[in-house]
């Protein structure tokens, strides 16, 4: 039985609308897969840049020893965060909105934790022996230290972009079937390949069903588990700033948050390039963005608490890094992240607005900036200035931090146009499902 | 390559008549039928009657693999190069939880994988015919039977609200 939003298409103009997603594209897309792959150029020269002459190149100095290249591997990891939220989560609650955004927010997940992943690699300097950091026997005898939440984080990040991979490619499965039967040529043959020889017959179905309710019942405690663990990377040393036990979820809050506005950030222009503006409806900005104010006004929250706790707690350090933070050198990243995050957020409360795709866009970028800042303050204002006044020192980020953090949207949005034109950026067989099937004896 | 089972397929457009024909081809003890939707359906789920998929024996078994294997390995690899730091343990549980947990999840996700093309794999019946259709708009129905039966079951299609019957040789 349906609920909620019906769409008003047949079956058949389902699978004709999404199809044609896949035909020639448009110059929109053309000029935005041109200004990624310029992004992701000018990554790859800083990259190279630094594999010839070291990380020197970066703005790294005591005791500011994590920057740009942490902050930014938190924020594409938490992008990940809303795309396995409204997949997995919303699917276990049977939310029947998600079925228009869910392909393309999962298929954001992948491509932003690919993203993420990057950036512990390019920081630790010595790329080229980055598999060091995996368990495996070596002539050194050696075993990593399985105590440090360095390794903690090494499990998690890879088991997610694992488990989220696998999820996007199982679910695109039926969909990538139903193109095979609606193109020909080579294309046939592509999507053939791709399609595993699916038919959609009881017994497929039977198994897929089942095996799909279990992989989102596995992926839900991931997504929340994955930030918790990146908090921890900072939580579970004493560096004032980060030594909280609210990170874990300050963290799983702030990263759907994040995620949800990059999800605007893309489906709005999306939409219109791809012409699937008739099935991606108001109705579904509107409860993407109730949950970004759920998520937002946790995280007004826990920023409030942040505060709080420094000043209850007695505890001299804290209180000076918050103060800091407030009017201390870096006062424009701290307020940013407060106004970006904490009280844009706040606009969503009106229906009008939450209808405006415009506003919403708008809303998006200050979330997207203001989210990159939160993990800037975080990261950098509290290594600043941690116990010793005399150690105190600011980051000045150079063209080698801006040059990889430019790349990482190019290399992002690159992967992403090119899934989009390439694979079904809506989910056919899940919103076919919401739509009743014709009856002989009337009614649905 | 196998050769196409011989039998009926029927399309339909309503829900409601391709589930009236499952029904009465089972009354009929012809237990042996593929059905082919665009989407799951409940109702043809009904119909049918099958029992539960078996993957999640798969989820279990490769949950709890990978929930011994996180454990059984941090512990394993820290007393086999012991981390002496004065006055603690070398291996202790609780940050070996978080690496118990990862493996689950992981193990436990790609042993589902294994066990949806495992099962899909070994129940899929001989070839049976398909049409393109059927990933669009219809639901197909596929009854394997004997030449001499196949007229009896283009009439029960019919009856119940085909739009379209074929048979396979």
């Amino acid at each position: 039985m349906a609920h909620g939003y019906v769409p008003a298409q047949t079956h058949a103009e389902v699978t004709r609308d999404v199809v044609a997603t896949l035909g020639a594209p448009s110059r929109g897309y053309v000029m935005m897969l041109a200004g990624a792959v310029g992004l992701f150029l000018v990554g790859l020269f800083t990259f190279v840049m630094l594999l010839k002459e070291g990380l020197g190149l970066a703005g790294y100095s005591p005791p500011v020893m994590w920057s740009v290249y942490i902050t930014t591997f938190v924020f594409w990891v938490g992008i990940g965060h809303a795309g396995t939220l409204i997949s997995a989560i919303l699917f276990l609650f049977r939310s029947q909105w998600r079925t228009a955004v869910y392909r393309a927010t999962e298929a954001m997940t992948v491509f932003a934790v690919m993203t993420a992943g990057l950036f512990p690699i390019i920081h630790i300097g010595r790329q080229w022996i980055f598999y060091w950091l995996l368990p495996y026997p070596n002539q050194r005898y050696l075993w990593p230290n399985f105590k440090s939440p360095l390794l903690w984080d090494v499990f998690a990040i890879s088991t997610y972009l694992t488990v989220s991979t696998t999820f996007l490619v199982v679910g695109l499965v039926p969909d990538i079937a139903a193109v095979r039967d609606q193109v020909s040529g080579w294309r046939k043959k592509l999507y053939s390949a791709c399609s595993l020889g699916w038919t959609g017959s009881d017994n497929q179905w039977r198994h897929y069903t089942r095996g799909y309710l279990y992989l989102a019942a596995l992926a839900t405690p991931l997504v929340l588990s994955v930030h918790s663990v990146v908090s921890w990377d900072f939580a579970m040393s004493i560096i004032p700033g980060w030594h909280g036990t609210i990170f874990a979820p300050y963290f799983v809050a702030g990263a759907i948050y994040s995620g949800i506005g990059m999800v605007f950030t893309l489906l709005i222009p999306l939409r219109k390039i791809l012409r699937v503006e008739h099935m991606i409806v108001d109705y579904h900005f509107d409860n993407l963005a109730k949950l970004t104010l759920f998520v937002g006004s946790i995280l007004f929250y826990a920023y409030a608490m942040e505060y709080f706790v420094a000043w209850y707690s007695g505890n001299t350090f804290e209180q000076v890094t918050f103060w800091r933070r407030a009017f201390g050198p870096m006062w424009w990243a701290g307020w940013s992240m407060i106004i970006c995050n904490a009280f844009v957020s706040q606009l969503l409360w009106f229906r009008k607005i939450r209808t405006n795709l415009t506003a919403l866009f708008v809303i998006s970028i200050f979330i997207n900036i203001g989210m990159w800042f939160e993990r800037y303050v975080i990261i950098v204002s509290s290594l600043s200035n941690d116990y010793e006044p005399f150690a105190w020192g600011q980051l000045n980020p150079t063209w080698a931090d801006w040059g990889i953090l430019a790349g990482s949207f190019g290399w992002f949005g690159m992967y992403f146009l090119l899934f989009a034109r390439t694979f079904p950026i809506i989910a056919i067989q899940e919103i076919k499902e919401t739509i009743p099937f014709p009856r002989k004896r009337g009614g649905h | 390559m196998a050769t196409m089972t011989q039998g009926v397929l029927a399309s339909f457009i309503h829900v409601d008549a391709a589930t009236d024909a499952i029904r009465a081809l089972k009354a009929q003890g012809r237990t042996d039928l593929t059905v082919y939707t665009p989407a799951p359906n409940h109702e043809i789920e009904e119909a049918l009657d099958h029992p539960v998929s078996p993957v999640r024996v798969f989820t279990l078994v490769g949950g709890l693999t990978g929930c011994a294997a996180g454990f059984a390995m941090t512990f394993w690899m820290s007393n086999n190069w012991p981390l002496l730091v004065g006055g603690k343990p070398i291996a202790t549980v609780p940050p070996y939880v978080v690496l118990g947990f990862e493996l689950m999840i992981l193990l436990g996700a790609l042993s589902t994988v294994a066990g949806m093309v495992i099962m899909s794999v070994v129940n899929a019946r001989k070839r049976v015919p398909y049409s393109e259709k059927f990933t669009d708009d219809q639901i197909g129905v596929f009854v394997p039977c004997r030449a001499d039966e196949a007229a009896d079951i283009e009439s029960l299609f019919k009856r119940a609200g085909s739009v379209e019957v074929t048979h396979a040789a």
